[in-house]
């Protein structure tokens, strides 16, 4: 998932919870960045149709970002599932945030074919717990192979 | 919401480690892919396809043996054959191909998704300055060598999804 995806699932999620426009600094905030970054992002996100920014509001997604959002959303979603699910990680929220970046959508689309994804995807998505709220742990995780 | 990173780099050994797993699974998952296509399709395969498959079925388990030796390397463990078998056969009837231009083009993307998978990490490893506990030069070799592989998997199969 590259930078601009990153920022769009981002900007939805924020979008969602704060009901409204997403402020600069709830989007810097999340991504973890400098306002001076997320401001350069979404000019270049605006620049190519995906979102609109308005003075002292915030950012909207337009419906072309909307799309890319809720793909990216649900290419992240497969990946926390694919970790939790397949190869057992504990922690698969804080490793999903750091291989989305790594993980391209055709990949993800692949992993997709030996998860349990429910139909409702990526609008189970939680923010606060910053997971599919359908997910379930795996009850008996996969057993590591022997050396 | 808790902050995401946005660097596309592989900082350190054991995020090395899960996406070399991720890259063995996705060669189980060819692998297993590959097996069913010769169980359904059996009696109907010609021989270039059945090559075809049969070729690619034995290229993953190469890749898979010299990712598994990698991570090795980096003191994790692999992820067994078995359970991503099963987990393929649980969830097949949903993707199963009907004709030979399904498995071909499963095949396809089982290609091209390696390809792409390969590159970014060759790509991330190289926008990292990170020091991993296994040589960096064999690791780019290995994974350049993989994905050289990949490359030569998507022209061979399109060029047989051409001729017919």
């Amino acid at each position: 998932m590259n930078t601009a995806d990153q920022y769009l699932k981002t900007i939805y999620v924020v979008q969602d919870s704060e009901d409204g426009p997403a402020s600069t600094g709830s989007i810097a905030d999340a991504l973890g960045v400098s306002p001076a970054s997320a401001n350069e992002m979404i000019g270049k996100l605006e620049e190519r149709g995906l979102a609109e920014h308005e003075k002292y509001k915030g950012v909207t997604l337009t419906d072309d970002g909307i799309v890319r959002a809720r793909d990216a959303l649900q290419t992240y979603c497969i990946i926390e599932r694919f970790l939790a699910n397949v190869l057992a990680v504990e922690d698969f929220q804080a490793e999903a945030r750091e291989l989305e970046a790594v993980i391209d959508d055709t990949v993800a689309e692949r992993l997709d074919t030996i998860i349990d994804r429910q139909p409702e995807c990526p609008d189970c998505f939680d923010p606060e717990s910053d997971a599919c709220a359908c997910l379930e742990i795996a009850p008996t995780p996969v057993e590591p192979e022997k050396q | 919401m808790v902050a995401v990173s946005v660097s596309q780099r592989v900082a350190s050994d054991d995020q090395l480690a899960r996406l070399l797993q991720i890259g063995i699974v996705l060669e189980e998952v060819v692998e297993a892919r590959t097996h069913r296509h010769y169980q359904q399709l059996d009696a109907e395969l010609d021989a270039e396809v059945e090559t075809l498959l049969a070729d690619a079925a034995e290229e993953s388990a190469d890749h898979r043996e010299r990712l598994e030796a990698l991570i090795e390397g980096l003191g994790v463990e692999s992820v067994p054959f078995g359970e991503i078998e099963s987990l393929v056969d649980a969830r097949y009837g949903r993707t199963r191909p009907e004709d030979f231009d399904d498995v071909l083009y499963d095949q396809l993307c089982n290609e091209e998704t390696a390809y792409k998978f390969y590159d970014d990490l060759i790509e991330a490893i190289e926008g990292s300055d990170a020091v991993f506990s296994i040589d960096r030069e064999e690791l780019l070799t290995t994974l350049t060598t993989i994905r050289d592989e990949e490359a030569e998997g998507v022209r061979e199969v399109t060029e047989v999804m051409e001729r017919r």
